[in-house]
């Protein structure tokens, strides 16, 4: 199918989000606005206004009531999805470079940038659920990693445990709790993360790094399960539910772009085989690097955002969920 | 006490003490040499002998005063006995002498032989017993060529990548593999002799060749800082350049394999392969031409003749100077002087020259001279023109004169039968340039040339290997000329073949409206790549095929339509593509992009003749492909045409073989594949189940703390019953 051009940011994207129903997709980008789309159709339904600098990050709970988001401003944001009213604010001396919601939507993880002398920290809101424009001002745990800074994070399966990517190429599980690190991977990557995806059901996580490789660690133990070297720097990876492929987006360097064509440029959504680590096909349309991948959660569509500005929502054809690639082998998801 | 000692000394035996500490004795004969190989003459000529020896030595760099030449003289026939003594100021100049002049060309018939004056009293008084030499016990050296033996046949390639080399093998899919991987250290580049026998790394210090199954090093040539390579055909000699000209070090080593002090200051170097030995340097400056210096150098710089018997240099507008090997004299005590000479090609020797030259040793037939053709431009009244030289003997073959020219090259077909000479001329105002091939017929008596005249600029020529057709690229762009960034020039892609009726040349089919600017030919003729080489957004390859219609074995003459065989066979991309190259079967070619030239996508991919992609490798700061050259076929010609005769015999086995590869790289593919997907879904199904218990656990937890018991009472406290009373 033809994809959908979403035209709503004036710069480029930096997190692209569904929702758990996979009927919204939340976008946010330099230009300081969130947009929420209907994702079966590229219509907009509305805008979060309010931020004061570059959109970050962006995470929608699974009820889809409320929305975080952190941005440059120093402000990590409480957001009521169906209005559009900013709910609570938080600040920090620094700013906010990730956040991500845990399981059922109860719990906030941020990650902050270091910077003017202050260091990188991660801290841990508790959401007042009921009372969503009361919300304690003070983190609930709070620490700083030590060694290089955090790019990404996410929580896992275990309470209190988050997973996290790191500028070294190291991924890591930390105790909220203690800051304590429990368990890490040094080698995972040899450049930065530059994003992190969860498995449908959590389990295994998709990281993807600036130097050029993608890959499958097991949440439980970071073991890495699969590779997938590319020849270009990745910015995003994603995992698509029910079929076995991954998604992955970069291209060369937002700052050198403007010397080289689309065509040298790499600019394309590249899939690859789960299991078989082969390249299987890839979708141009970005004149851009790609900033941002996400996946339908039910892995009908998906959607990439760029460096161009603009997110293109593609809704795979038939032939995507028919297509018995290497054989009748039967891959649990 | 002193007189004490003193005559108890007297007794005592120093004659050990005395003999340790006896001073060697100059002999006093080291400064004086002596000169064999004079001419014999009688008294009158004595002065101007030894004038012209003084001037000899003089011309050298030595002064020799008159006086200290003393030439024996035999008194009863009053001639000389042709030889002298020659007394040096010092050791060292003796020493210079000894190696400048020994083995100096006096004249003609003469030739000094120096020796020192003590080494002569010394042979004369050896001891002529004959003692046996230890003869050292023999190892057999590898086999050079080994790689030929490969059972599959296949072809090797080389590699270079960041700083790591690797040697491959070339097959069908499952036997692809590394054949070696070398731990070669900062070199410049590799590159291959011209029959396959060794690879050559450039280093610093110098030349060094490797080969052999186990990749030993083979060869070394200390020519430090050196820039540029080139073998002779055959494999005996090489050339090594260098923009550094040599400078030899107080106390540097000494030798055969060593530059001399003579050697400061040139940069060209030709050495022997086999021993190593150093031949010859040559200064690439011109003395006294300071406009040519500053003129991009020509490399090769020193162009073989095809049997490595000549090496020849060009002075521009001067000479060409041809040395014989494996002395490096000038052949013939003198050089070619033509003036205005530009350029200048040797004929190359076809398989057919090559048999008879072999026959030849046995039979007293007269095989084909060497020959060499060069080119002079217009001066004053003077045309332009193309001469045919045979060699040594010198004799003029044909010369052919050609008006208002430009720019001439010349492009010998690979076999030796024709000549082109691609002639850029001007009109008469000079403001627009156009295009004729003058072609000779090399095989033919008087060597008739025949005009193919074009319009437009011939940007690219190139003859089909063993054949009778030639390719051309020609443009009449615009932009051609003024090259800008991102500018692709359009060109037209022509072949021409003999018509062997008319005996001319004729157009077969011309390509309009292309970006391809380079020709490539199969080795063994037939196909042809055209290329879009060096351009940001175009990387085009097409694989046409010359004889689509007739059976290749027997290519008829005067066949049913005119270039009606041409047929396009595949075309591709391969992005940013700076080398193509043909493997030398001529199955398959190499297209690389080089990080040399750019840092995109670099790296190599390996395509059929059909254009379909075997292999491609994306690889950072990739460098270098090349094929590894094979030397001719050992196959005797009958032989040879037995196995083409009997072809569809030996293609059943290989069939049988590919078949049999096919299904077996499927089923191991399969297996690898279910194995994969084996693993993953145990893993997957081991941390679902990790998942469900855990959930399960955690859902149970839940429920136990979060435990709300909410009991509803109905508690009846009262009931009364009323009676309204009406």
């Amino acid at each position: 199918m033809r994809p959908i051009l979403l035209q709503g940011h004036e710069r480029s994207l930096t997190q692209i989000k569904f929702n758990s129903e996979g009927d919204l997709l939340f976008s946010c980008s330099k230009d300081n606005v969130i947009n929420v789309w209907f994702s079966h159709n590229g219509e907009r339904l509305g805008t979060y206004e309010g931020n004061n600098g570059t959109v970050w990050t962006v995470d929608v709970d699974p009820q889809t009531v409320f929305l975080v988001s952190g941005a440059a401003d120093n402000t990590l944001r409480l957001w009521e999805v169906a209005t559009g009213k900013c709910l609570y604010t938080w600040e920090f001396p620094t700013a906010v470079k990730r956040a991500a919601l845990n399981e059922n939507g109860t719990q906030v993880v941020c990650i902050t940038e270091q910077r003017m002398g202050h260091q990188c920290a991660i801290r841990v809101f508790d959401i007042n659920r009921d009372e969503p424009t009361k919300q304690s001002k003070e983190p609930r745990y709070m620490f700083n990693p030590i060694g290089s800074k955090a790019t990404v994070c996410a929580f896992t399966l275990t309470p209190n445990v988050i997973i996290t990517g790191h500028e070294s190429g190291k991924v890591a599980l930390f105790n909220v709790k203690s800051g304590e690190e429990i368990d890490n991977n040094e080698r995972a990557h040899s450049d930065v993360v530059t994003d992190l995806q969860m498995s449908k059901d959590w389990t295994y996580c998709i990281t993807s790094s600036k130097d050029k490789a993608a890959r499958i660690h097991d949440t439980k133990n970071l073991m890495v399960i699969k590779t997938y070297t590319t020849e270009t720097p990745l910015n995003s990876a994603s995992i698509a539910p029910n079929r076995p492929f991954v998604l992955l987006g970069g291209g060369q360097e937002a700052m050198s772009v403007t010397t080289t064509s689309a065509r040298q440029g790499k600019f394309e959504t590249r899939f690859w085989h789960k299991v078989f680590e082969e390249e299987v096909g890839r979708v141009k349309g970005h004149f851009g690097p790609i900033n941002t991948i996400a996946v339908h959660p039910n892995g009908t569509s998906y959607a990439s955002g760029g460096e161009d500005g603009f997110v293109r929502v593609h809704h795979f054809d038939d032939s995507y969920f028919k297509a018995k690639l290497y054989g009748d082998l039967e891959i649990i998801d | 006490m002193p007189e004490a000692t003193d005559s108890v000394d007297l007794t005592i035996d120093y004659s050990d003490i005395e003999a340790k500490y006896q001073i060697q004795y100059d002999d006093g004969f080291d400064n004086v040499l002596v000169v064999d190989g004079l001419p014999i003459i009688d008294e009158s000529k004595l002065e101007r002998l030894r004038a012209k020896i003084t001037k000899e030595f003089s011309k050298k760099g030595m002064s020799v005063k008159q006086e200290d030449i003393y030439m024996p003289w035999d008194n009863t026939a009053g001639k000389s006995k042709g030889f002298m003594f020659v007394e040096f100021k010092n050791y060292e100049d003796a020493e210079l002498a000894l190696a400048t002049m020994h083995n100096h060309p006096f004249d003609t018939k003469h030739t000094f032989k120096v020796n020192r004056f003590a080494d002569i009293e010394r042979y004369t008084e050896l001891d002529e017993t004959y003692v046996e030499p230890d003869i050292e016990e023999f190892t057999p050296r590898e086999h050079l060529r080994a790689w030929l033996a490969d059972p599959q046949g296949r072809d090797q390639y080389v590699t270079y990548r960041g700083d790591e080399v690797l040697i491959n093998w070339h097959g069908k899919p499952s036997q692809c593999e590394l054949a070696y991987k070398p731990d070669w250290k900062d070199f410049l580049y590799v590159a291959w002799s011209p029959l396959g026998t060794f690879v050559a790394t450039l280093h610093r210090q110098g030349v060094r060749l490797w080969g052999g199954p186990s990749w030993k090093p083979q060869q070394r040539f200390a020519h430090p800082l050196v820039k540029l390579i080139d073998f002779s055909p055959c494999e005996q000699y090489l050339v090594t350049w260098s923009n550094e000209p040599i400078v030899v070090p107080d106390g540097a080593i000494q030798g055969p394999q060593y530059f001399s002090p003579d050697d400061e200051g040139n940069n060209i170097a030709v050495w022997d392969i086999k021993s190593g030995d150093l031949l010859r340097t040559f200064s690439t400056q011109n003395e006294g031409d300071s406009s040519s210096g500053k003129k991009q150098m020509q490399w090769p710089a020193l162009k073989w003749s095809p049997d490595d018997k000549y090496v020849a240099r060009i002075i521009p507008g001067q000479t060409i100077s041809v040395h014989e090997l494996p002395s490096m004299y000038l052949q013939g005590k003198k050089s070619l002087k033509i003036d205005g000479v530009v350029d200048f090609e040797w004929c190359p020797l076809g398989d057919k020259d090559k048999e008879e030259a072999s026959a030849s040793t046995k039979s007293t037939k007269k095989i084909r001279e060497n020959m060499l053709v060069y080119w002079t431009p217009e001066v004053l009244n003077q045309p332009a023109r193309v001469t045919l030289l045979s060699f040594p003997s010198r004799t003029i073959l044909r010369q052919k004169n050609l008006f208002n020219v430009t720019e001439c090259k010349l492009y010998w077909q690979n076999q030796g039968d024709f000549l082109c000479v691609k002639v850029d001329r001007h009109t008469k105002t000079k403001k627009s340039i156009f295009c004729n091939l003058e072609i000779f017929r090399m095989r033919e008596k008087d060597f008739p040339v025949e005009v193919v005249e074009l319009k437009d600029t011939v940007m690219d020529f190139s003859w089909e290997p063993k054949g009778e057709r030639f390719a051309i690229v020609s443009s009449n762009d615009p932009n051609l000329g003024n090259p800008g960034s991102g500018v692709t020039i359009k060109t037209d892609v022509s072949f021409y073949q003999l018509d062997r009726g008319k005996n001319d040349f004729r157009l077969l089919r011309t390509l309009t409206s292309r970006t391809s600017n380079a020709i490539r030919w199969s080795p063994r003729g037939r196909h042809v790549v055209l290329a879009t080489v060096g351009s940001s957004s175009k990387s085009e390859l097409e694989f046409w095929d010359l004889d689509f219609n007739s059976d290749d074995v027997h290519r008829k003459e005067g066949q049913t339509d005119w270039g009606s065989g041409i047929q396009l066979l595949g075309a591709a991309d391969h992005y940013g593509v700076t080398d193509v190259e043909w493997d030398p079967s001529g199955r398959y070619l190499a297209t690389s992009a080089s990080a040399w030239t750019h840092t995109l996508e670099n790296g190599y991919a390996i395509w059929d003749f059909r254009g379909q992609e075997l292999t491609k490798q994306i690889q950072d700061r990739f460098k270098q492909f090349i094929w590894r050259p094979r030397p001719p076929t050992l196959l005797s010609k009958e032989k040879q045409k037995q196995i083409r005769r009997n072809l569809k015999e030996y293609s059943r086995t290989f069939d049988e073989e590919d078949a049999a590869e096919e299904s077996n790289v499927s089923a191991e593919l399969t297996a690898l594949r279910r194995r994969l997907v084996d693993e993953w879904n145990a893993w997957r199904s081991l941390r679902k189940k990790e998942l469900g218990e855990d959930r399960l656990h955690r859902s149970e937890e839940n429920h136990e703390s979060l435990e709300e018991i909410e009991v509803w009472i109905d508690e009846v406290i009262e009931q009364t019953e009323e009676v309204l009373a009406n």
